[in-house]
């Protein structure tokens, strides 16, 4: 299978799989934003996405594009390091000037999102779907029992602590630097690449995943603000 | 112009595939900087057998910059720190006075080192004789002129073809990825009509074989393209991505 | 043995000779090919291209290079462009006119025969190429574009950007690399011929039938025997130390065919290049060539007055400074048909008469100027870029001047050799069954080669030249087995290598192997160079066996000899290099006029232009090794011209 042994099939595996993450992330980051123009309609989202069948569909198959992406990332950087002849390799190492930090550390940043990811699940999915489908409700420190799909009260909760805001934004940083160079790097490994388009997509990649992680990091710190500043 | 420096030159040297090898350094005196980067490697190695000692081994040929054979990773960079350059069109005065020059071998599983800075590269004949050719037979071919291409489809396989096979792009991956080279034979071939006939089993066949080398997986970091001496694109890459994804989902 | 030298040349009319041969020749039928086993020595557009050809009729080849892969070979280098007789440019060439400029541009040296098959086949070697997916430079309208180059009125030269050489090298080496893969060619790389081994058939007559080699890896001494040895193993012009050649490039596999009989043919005609970058300190290792297609839209010139040449070689005066009314555009003032675009030894010949009055510029008052600066007002800098941008970003990374703004400076140096192991019109050398093709033979090129015509040969030879001739020997082999590498001659020979590398690893002197080639050089630029003279061939003659003997007594090879050693494969490259040149004054000494690239300053007209003695010299130079220490032996093969008429080279009008 082409897919599992060949280098150009792996890498397309990364790519589909890195893809379709950056769609989930620009639907959750656009979802969230509504949570700053209003609280009730972000809860009116978070009702709809809970114990559903379509809900759950897209839960596992998120976690399923999730594990495939790590999985592979890992066998990836087994075999590479393979190819290098190990881990130590030259004694002097300088980058070009045109190759992004990012691009070479993405196991590193990949690594950070997923720390990132167990924090942010706990936080939120485990108070919030995971109850859902259980049938029961979390409680929280301070708050008591909070309903499944109160999702904004969740948010006020988790971002009014500043630790709690400072770590996703760090995340949401680590997310950014993934992305800028995934967001190309998906088209290239497809690809849909060539001489003119390489920097478009490179810009056009920064532009989105900005977009995207803008919007996630405005509600963290809006909702730090309105616990702060208001 | 024409002034001398001084410095160190830090050298890998090793005996064999198999034997430990380590970093020896030598002191260099008064090099003019218009020498080349290895015609100063060949006043040290003038010097070591004078001295009675056997010189660094290294790959050299043209020096000219088309061969392919020189190589070194020298500070960091392939073919050093000068960019579209080959090792042998390095001059010294990139370099200044008290500096320390770093020499080592390209160091990849897919290139054992033979001896000092040597490596054995023959992985990329391999990977050639699995389909870097279009299957004509000496004779019997037509005219030329008989099919027209466009001079912006020719330019481009020229730009691919312009890869000298040195391996700096396996030497300068984070990965071991051959992928630059594959891609800019599969290329080339993949833009001319004459190639394009066997598009598809080339590079299958070119993929498969890099594979089962050893080569590492492409993460586009885009190290290879910035250390190339030939300046080869990793567009080429794209179009080689294309061409193995579509052959493959046609199958 | 009164030797007759027979060219085996074809009856018919000149244009019908090749077709008359291929007819009438005997070939191998398609069972017994794969019987026969074939070595080809280098891998380079000659051997490569008859390796692989070779490969796809069905016999067993077996390629040898002393690089990592063949694609390394020198004729990558070669940047300017292949001639073909397309006359895909309507103006006016043809097979013939292809055939006269080759003749005339080799100032009546080659062999008629020879010249016009090799005319004929070079529009199959375009297409051959096209069909591997060499790329060409095209037109916008997707037909190919062409050039025109030194000795020629034509444009003819076909190219891919400034890199023709690497692009049909790659080509051939891509066929070859296929013929890997079915398993008809087997590879050999980093192995160095040391012998070629001669084995007596039933009528007491030698022939080639393997060859003895060093595993350059693992310093082994190995056998490998064939029905046939063909040897494709480039020039010798590294005897000079300096030249354009690769540093690998060198004469040893021809010199180990002399010794073992094959004569070898006008050695003294060495071909200087004008336009490569002069040389700028003795740690020097090579002279990087400026492609020739540079004078296409460069204007070469030195200061017309001595004062300003004078201040250029102190470095007061800046060259733009100088007035266009204060320039000598020598090549246009004396050639003023051709211009810049003389055929190569007449350029390099003239530079040097000005360099030589002191009009030279440089620190060492040994460069002319080559300039663009007329071409870029012309054109505009965009379409000089274009057109020569990597030349000239070369030339910046090497001189650290900008050739935009300021005058390349050029001088001419060794870069081919015309000259090489003698073959008749079936590319066999004297020896029966060794071959040898592309510029290890001596054959077409005359005195003088012209500007892209080495790879037309080199391609010539062995995609569409030997491919057949071989055959006409072989045909008769087919009954011969496979020969066994234990027999007594193989023993005999690989014990003469071994003897001779213990003999240099046992001289432990004082000397590096280069410290010697730096001197040989020395000597052959000096006393065999651009300008040779009676007496100073004498005093290279006399000087060269002073080398030799310090080579034997004062050489010190560090290492050990049965593992990799580079010092080792030096020496030994060295010690045929000093018989190169040896044979080159000797021939040099004995060709008693000036032709081509062969410039005895005693023959020249009262302007300076070379002065043939067509009366006396009309012949091709066969030496014959007569034994260490021994002045070899001369045997004259004549050269009749029935289809054209030798007139005295004209490039004025």
């Amino acid at each position: 299978m082409w897919l599992i042994d060949s280098s150009i099939g792996r890498k397309v595996v990364m790519s589909v799989t890195g893809s379709a993450l950056i769609f989930f992330l620009a639907f959750h980051g656009a979802m969230n934003f509504v949570a700053l123009i209003s609280e009730d309609g972000y809860n009116a989202i978070c009702e709809f996405l809970g114990a559903n069948w379509y809900a759950l569909v897209g839960t596992v198959g998120l976690a399923a594009l999730v594990a495939i992406h790590f999985i592979y990332a890992f066998v990836l950087e087994v075999r590479n390091i393979r190819a290098v002849g190990g881990l130590k390799r030259y004694s002097r190492k300088e980058r070009p000037a045109n190759v992004e930090w990012a691009s070479q550390n993405m196991l590193v940043l990949g690594i950070i999102v997923i720390l990132g990811l167990a924090l942010h699940l706990t936080d939120f999915w485990s108070k919030m779907q995971l109850q859902d489908i259980m049938g029961t409700t979390a409680s929280l420190e301070g708050l008591g029992q909070v309903s499944p799909t109160d999702g904004a009260t969740l948010i006020g909760y988790f971002f009014g602590k500043t630790y709690v805001a400072i770590m996703y934004l760090i995340w949401l940083a680590a997310i950014w630097f993934h992305l800028s160079h995934g967001f190309w790097s998906a088209i290239q490994t497809l690809g849909w690449n060539n001489d003119k388009w390489l920097c478009r997509w490179q810009v056009i990649g920064k532009i989105v995943v900005s977009i995207i992680i803008a919007m996630f990091a405005f509600v963290v710190i809006g909702f730090w603000f309105k616990a702060h500043c208001c | 112009m024409d002034k001398n420096i001084s410095f160190t030159l830090k050298v890998w040297r090793q005996r064999g595939p198999k034997e430990k090898g380590q970093f020896v350094s030598y002191p260099m005196k008064d090099i003019p900087t218009d020498t080349s980067f290895l015609e100063m490697l060949d006043i040290l190695n003038e010097q070591l057998i004078n001295k009675g000692e056997e010189p660094i081994v290294f790959d050299h040929d043209c020096r000219e910059g088309i061969c392919g054979m020189c190589s070194l990773y020298i500070n960091g960079h392939a073919h050093g720190p000068a960019t579209g350059a080959t090792t042998c069109q390095l001059y010294m005065r990139r370099f200044n006075d008290g500096d320390v020059i770093t020499v080592e071998p390209w160091r990849s599983a897919g290139f054992p080192i033979i001896r000092d800075l040597m490596v054995d590269r023959s992985a990329y004949d391999k990977i050639m004789q699995a389909g870097g050719y279009t299957s004509v037979n000496t004779g019997g071919v037509p005219d030329a002129n008989s099919i027209p291409i466009s001079k912006e489809k020719a330019d481009l396989a020229m730009d691919a073809a312009s890869c000298i096979g040195c391996g700096a792009c396996v030497a300068a991956c984070k990965n071991g990825s051959a992928m630059l080279f594959v891609s800019a034979k599969v290329s080339q071939l993949a833009l001319l009509p004459q190639g394009q006939v066997e598009a598809a089993r080339r590079a299958k066949a070119m993929i498969a074989k890099m594979d089962e080398l050893g080569f590492g997986n492409c993460t586009n970091t885009r190290a290879c393209e910035a250390e190339c001496p030939k300046c080869v694109s990793i567009s080429n890459i794209a179009r080689l991505n294309r061409e193995f994804i579509c052959a493959k989902l046609k199958d | 043995m009164a030797k007759t030298i027979d060219s085996k040349i074809p009856e018919g009319p000149l244009a019908e000779k090749w077709t008359n041969y291929k007819a009438h020749q005997k070939l191998v039928n398609p069972a017994n090919k794969r019987k026969l086993d074939i070595i080809i020595v280098g891998s380079g557009l000659a051997g490569a291209s008859a390796a692989a050809t070779l490969g796809d009729l069905g016999f067993k080849v077996k390629c040898f290079c002393i690089q990592d892969s063949p694609r390394r070979a020198h004729s990558i280098a070669a940047q300017g462009g292949i001639n073909a007789a397309k006359n895909y440019q309507n103006d006016g060439d043809s097979i013939y006119r292809l055939f006269y400029d080759t003749i005339k541009g080799g100032d009546y040296r080659s062999r008629e025969a020879n010249v016009y098959r090799l005319a004929e086949v070079s529009n199959n070697i375009i297409d051959q190429c096209v069909a591997q997916g060499v790329p060409f430079a095209r037109e916008y309208g997707g037909t190919l574009a062409n050039r025109s180059f030194g000795g020629a009125q034509v444009s003819r030269t076909f190219y891919a950007r400034g890199q023709t050489g690497q692009q049909l090298l790659l080509g051939a080496y891509s066929a070859l690399s296929r013929q890997v893969k079915l398993g008809n060619v087997e590879l050999f790389t980093r192995c160095e011929m040391l012998d070629v081994v001669l084995i007596k058939d039933e009528n007491g007559e030698n022939r080639a039938r393997g060859i003895i080699y060093r595993d350059l890896v693992t310093g082994q001494i190995k056998r490998c025997s064939a029905h046939a040895v063909v040897i494709g193993t480039g020039g010798y012009g590294n005897a000079y130390f300096l030249s354009t050649n690769a540093m690998g490039s060198n004469g040893s596999a021809a010199i180990q065919c002399y010794r073992k009989g094959a004569w070898f043919a006008n050695p003294a005609f060495a071909q200087i290049h004008p336009t490569c970058i002069p040389v700028h300190g003795d740690k020097q290792s090579k002279l990087t060539l400026m492609s020739e297609s540079l004078r296409n839209d460069g204007r070469i010139w030195v200061p017309k007055k001595l004062e300003d040449a004078k201040a250029l070689q102190a470095g007061t005066l800046n060259p733009n400074d100088i007035p266009d009314e204060d320039r000598d555009f020598y090549l246009e003032r004396r050639y003023p048909a051709f211009g810049n675009l003389v055929p190569r030894d007449v350029a390099s010949r003239a530079a040097k008469e000005r360099c030589d009055k002191g009009y030279g510029v440089n620190n060492t008052g040994l460069a002319v100027f080559l300039d663009f600066k007329y071409a870029i007002q012309r054109l505009g800098k965009d379409v000089v870029a274009d057109k020569y941008g990597n030349l000239f970003d070369m030339y910046q990374e090497i001189t650290d001047v900008n050739p935009y703004e300021n005058p390349m400076m050029i001088f001419p140096a060794i870069h081919y050799t015309m000259g090489g192991i003698w073959v008749d019109y079936e590319l066999q050398t004297s020896i029966k069954g060794l071959f040898a093709i592309g510029e290890c033979n001596f054959s077409d090129h005359g005195a003088n080669r012209l500007g892209a015509s080495a790879l037309m040969q080199g391609l010539a030879d062995g995609y569409f030249v030997l491919p057949y001739t071989i055959q006409n020997y072989l045909s008769d082999q087919i009954q011969v087995p496979r020969f066994s590498t234990d027999l007594p001659e193989f023993k005999a020979a690989e014990d003469g290598v071994k003897e001779q590398i213990e003999k240099i690893m046992n001289i432990k002197g004082k000397r590096s192997v280069d410290s010697i080639h730096k001197e040989l050089g020395h000597i052959m630029w000096e006393y065999v160079g651009m300008g040779r003279t009676k007496e100073s061939l004498e005093t290279a003659l006399k000087k060269l066996e002073e080398v030799e003997k310090s080579f034997w007594s004062d050489l010190f090879v560090p290492g050990q000899a049965d593992t990799l050693n580079v010092e080792l494969e030096k020496a030994l490259r060295l010690r045929d290099f000093i018989e190169v040149g040896k044979l080159m004054a000797y021939d040099g000494l004995n060709r008693e006029e000036s032709c081509g690239g062969h410039f005895r300053e005693e023959y020249q007209t009262p302007e300076g232009e070379a002065l043939r003695q067509d009366d006396k010299f009309s012949y091709v130079a066969c030496w014959e090794y007569q034994g260490a220490g021994k002045a070899p032996e001369l045997l004259k093969e004549p050269l009749n011209y029935e289809y054209i008429k030798v007139q005295t080279r004209n490039y004025k009008n």
